[in-house]
């Protein structure tokens, strides 16, 4: 298109006001309208008759430009007006309708074609020929005009304003523009109430007028539809958020602090592309504004990180030689020796010479940090139970300088291959590769020195790399990956020989950042397992871990622990957690190795009948199997086997299980009464 | 696993014998802490593994051990031992004929081609032909081994583009040959 198309609408007189803008808004956001009447035939016979004008001014199309150009600059009251009050998306939109109208009769006002005009109107912007082209500037001015000053005010026509400013007419024009500025911002409210569209141009007005259900559908819509709302929901998230750090002050009347939590959650569901679920997970773990920060940093990239292999290189050495190559690069942080921080490469990382002679491995940042703190020694025992790709491992090994023993445990074998190839290459000898499940770990081997668990979870920490993370994740992973996570950390420390004269420890670490798969995992094994204890991780940075979490209590030594986050460390979310085994497992600790052989021997018939006993104790006494196994499936029926029911007794039993159940879950056992008392009353 | 028969120790030490000298010998030695290596074939697999570790490995089922210590490379079902590019750091510990070559021919090299004259930067001294020989970077890095195609003194006389030795393998197989270069149960 040659000339811009601002330049169209600035023939002629715009019309008067009418409904059909409204009409057409609503009926985007899915509201009932009013058909406009008149309007059909009245704006096709109109357009017909400027078609005309245009084809007929098409060939000199220059003076028009010229002449269009000097009203602007000299006397523009009007166009100007036009301008502002012309709306890109709307006059799109309209021009579409009316080109359809164009092609069949006059009835396509009412809601006919409407839903697939909305999203061809790029085309008919871009492909346009010049004819079409003349046509749609008689549509605009009128649509312009019809559409009066219900405008959101464009960049574009601001600069268009300004690029007529001379020296002679600045006054006049700033005055002007500042008349025009506040026109603009009394329209816009007008037809933001108008609309239900509800953003915050004055103020952190978070809630619209209207009814909250409306809002979230208009949003919703207007998510999908617009793209510039996605720049309203950011002002929107950062008023919100400004609110609630200050609530006190800021916040609307009659508003909780729960409904711009809500309306919060929902925007940063919009603009990120969380699901709700995972979204208010995340965002509990943070202050609002933290919350913020850490949605933010996810999606941006982590800086990618290397490890020098110092089985085979020196840290110096390896960076003089990838800057020869042309990779710019710098030392990871004051806490690691060898790692470093690539900001720039011309080569393929992956594929150097010193990469394919094992001189560094691609590791995050992060993953330096379990072993780390696991820091092994020369000459020890060492398991790493999910071990690939195998940076920790190989990292593990060099620690210990090629002695001593790393057991590398992956149960996938497929990616036990890439973890075999990387321990190949870095010239990593005293690694044993197996795959296992890591839940059967001590049965294969114990009494390591030193375990590393890095164990399998969400990736909650890692959304910048995988952002499927965001939407692939639900409550179900958040019960069954936890409870995996127990399972092998109870099977981890199970492995460790607490005798060691130089170990005993334990890592366990994940790259999430959910309470459920760190705080709560490991609270589960101090309370399962006596004989383990939190020792300081030996981290120079990070965040505490929780000692409390929505209303859950954890063990005070949890603050032991550390949680990195990409907004705070500018590294993966991370948790890691130190502990020292102390002493043996005891035999008849829950899941402990005695214990789960019998559990596990079991069959599954067996199994099932540890779930029956809905009956009480002198029941099971009296029976003996058999006849259990005959009442299991037919309780209901035939209850005079048994002898009578005590309901009383009974009570106080659950409610004495209950309790324990709360209290081993690390909630306060009182609260169960609380409910019951007042209910009593 | 298991420790190697008569059989198959002698087609290994051939093949090794091929790239390096005398000091071969001192890969079976016994360590200063007691220790000493032993081979350990596992799944056609050979591995030279410390003697502790090796007894440790025993407690791993034979269909979850993947790889344990250095793989030298692996016996063909014809009963041939075929050395892999897992076993470089040994040779090169050990070579007795070396090559060098230029950060011009590295690249060249790594992608699986032959040495050519021109990117040899040294090369050892009275080397026969067909002599397995360990290649280097310039800065002494190992990269692969391969197999001379002439005498040091006839491949003096050669032209630049000529052939100087064959390439056996190379570290770029382990991008390249990830998938079979390993063992995966």
């Amino acid at each position: 298109m040659g000339q811009g198309r601002r330049m169209k609408r600035k023939q002629g007189m715009p019309d008067a006001l009418s409904e059909e803008h409204f009409a057409n808004l609503k009926r985007r956001a899915g509201l009932p309208v009013e058909p406009p009447v008149e309007k059909a035939s009245l704006s096709n016979k109109k357009r017909k008759t400027a078609k005309g004008a245009a084809v007929a001014k098409k060939p000199e199309p220059a003076p028009k430009k010229a002449s269009a150009k000097k009203s602007n600059g000299k006397a523009k009251k009007l166009p100007v007006q036009e301008q502002d009050s012309d709306d890109e998306e709307m006059g799109d939109e309209f021009d579409l309708d009316q080109l359809e109208d164009d092609g069949s009769s006059d009835e396509d006002v009412s809601s006919g074609g409407k839903k697939k005009n909305i999203w061809s109107d790029d085309e008919n912007d871009s492909d346009d020929a010049e004819e079409d082209d003349s046509v749609f500037d008689s549509d605009d001015q009128e649509e312009g005009g019809k559409k009066g000053k219900f405008v959101f005010s464009d960049d574009e026509d601001e600069s268009d304003a300004e690029e007529k400013l001379t020296a002679a007419n600045i006054a006049g024009l700033s005055r002007r523009l500042d008349k025009k500025l506040a026109e603009d911002k009394a329209i816009t409210e007008t037809e933001m109430q108008e609309s239900a569209m509800q953003t915050n141009i004055d103020g952190p007005k978070i809630f619209g007028e209207e009814d909250d259900d409306e809002d979230d559908e208009l949003t919703d819509k207007s998510k999908s539809l617009l793209a510039p709302d996605l720049q309203l929901l950011r002002q929107r998230i950062t008023d919100t958020i400004r609110v609630l750090d200050d609530f006190a002050n800021l916040a609307e009347e009659g508003r909780s602090r729960a409904e711009y939590t809500a309306q919060l959650l929902k925007d940063i569901c919009a603009y990120y592309g969380y699901s709700p679920y995972l979204a208010e997970k995340l965002f509990n773990l943070f202050t609002p504004r933290e919350a913020f920060a850490f949605f933010e940093a996810n999606e941006m990239p982590r800086p990618v990180v290397i490890r020098t292999n110092t089985l085979r290189t020196h840290r110096r050495d390896l960076a003089q030689a990838l800057i020869n190559r042309g990779v710019t690069l710098e030392p990871v942080g004051k806490w690691s020796k060898v790692g470093l921080q690539i900001f720039e490469a011309n080569v393929p990382l992956g594929a150097t010479p010193e990469y394919l002679a094992g001189h560094y491995i691609i590791q995050a940042a992060a993953s330096f940090l379990p072993v780390m703190a696991l820091s092994p020694q020369p000459n020890e025992r060492v398991l790493d139970m999910a071990s690939a790709p195998g940076g920790k491992t190989t990292y593990c090994s060099a620690m210990m300088n090629n002695t001593g023993i790393v057991f590398a445990n992956d149960p996938n074998k497929e990616r036990a291959k890439g973890l075999i190839g990387n321990v190949a290459r870095l010239g990593v000898r005293n690694v044993i590769v197996c795959s296992y499940d890591g839940r059967e770990f001590p049965r294969v081997m114990g009494g390591f020195d030193r375990v590393l668990l890095d164990a399998p979870c969400s990736g909650t920490g890692v959304i910048s790399k995988d952002p499927s993370v965001k939407t692939n994740k639900d409550e179900k992973d958040f019960i069954s990956l936890p409870h995996m996570q127990k399972q092998l950390l109870l099977s981890a420390i199970d492995s460790v020989n607490h005798a060691s004269e130089t170990g005993g420890f334990l890592v366990y670490s994940t790259c999430s950042v959910t309470v459920e798969e760190n705080e709560s995992v490991v609270a589960y094994a101090l309370s399962r397992r006596p004989n383990v204890k939190l020792v300081d991780a030996g981290i120079p940075f990070g965040k505490e871990g929780f000692t409390s979490y929505m209303g859950k209590k954890f063990h005070p030594s949890l603050k032991l622990t550390r949680r990195f986050y990409p907004h705070a460390h500018n590294i993966d979310g991370f948790y890691v957690a130190k502990f020292q085994k102390i002493g043996p497992t005891p035999p008849n600790a829950i899941g402990a190795a005695g214990k789960k052989n019998g559990n596990a021997a079991a069959s599954g018939d067996e199994e099932v009948i540890d779930k029956t006993p809905i009956t009480t104790d002198e029941d099971t006494e009296m029976e003996d199997k058999s006849t259990k196994k005959k009442s299991k499936g037919k309780t209901g029926t035939e209850k005079s086997d048994f002898s009578a029911f005590d309901e009383e007794e009974d009570v106080k039993y659950m409610e004495k299980a209950k309790k324990n159940a709360m209290r081993r879950r690390g909630l306060d056992p009182k609260s169960l009464k609380k409910p019951k008392s007042q209910e009593k009353k | 696993m298991r420790p190697l028969t008569e059989e198959e120790t002698q087609a290994v030490f051939k093949k090794l014998a091929e790239y390096t000298g005398a000091s071969l010998k001192n890969i079976i030695a016994p360590q200063e802490d007691g220790d000493r290596n032993v081979f350990r074939l596992s799944q056609n697999r050979v591995y030279v593994v410390r003697l502790s570790m090796a007894n440790l490995a025993t407690s791993i089922a034979r269909d979850n051990l993947l790889s344990l210590g250095t793989c030298l490379g692996k016996f063909t079902k014809s009963g041939k031992f075929r050395i892999h590019i897992t076993a470089l750091p040994i040779l090169a510990e050990h070579a007795r004929h070396k090559l060098w070559i230029r950060p011009n021919g590295v690249m060249p090299f790594l992608y699986g081609g032959n040495i050519v004259k021109a990117h040899v930067g040294r090369f050892s001294e009275d080397c026969p032909e067909h002599q397995g020989l360990v290649v280097y970077t310039m800065d002494d890095v190992p990269l692969g081994f391969g197999v001379s195609a002439r005498s040091t003194a006839e491949s003096r006389r050669l032209d630049p583009t000529g052939v100087v030795c064959f390439r056996q393998a190379d570290c770029g197989e382990y991008l390249r040959d990830e998938d079979t270069l390993f063992q995966s149960g």
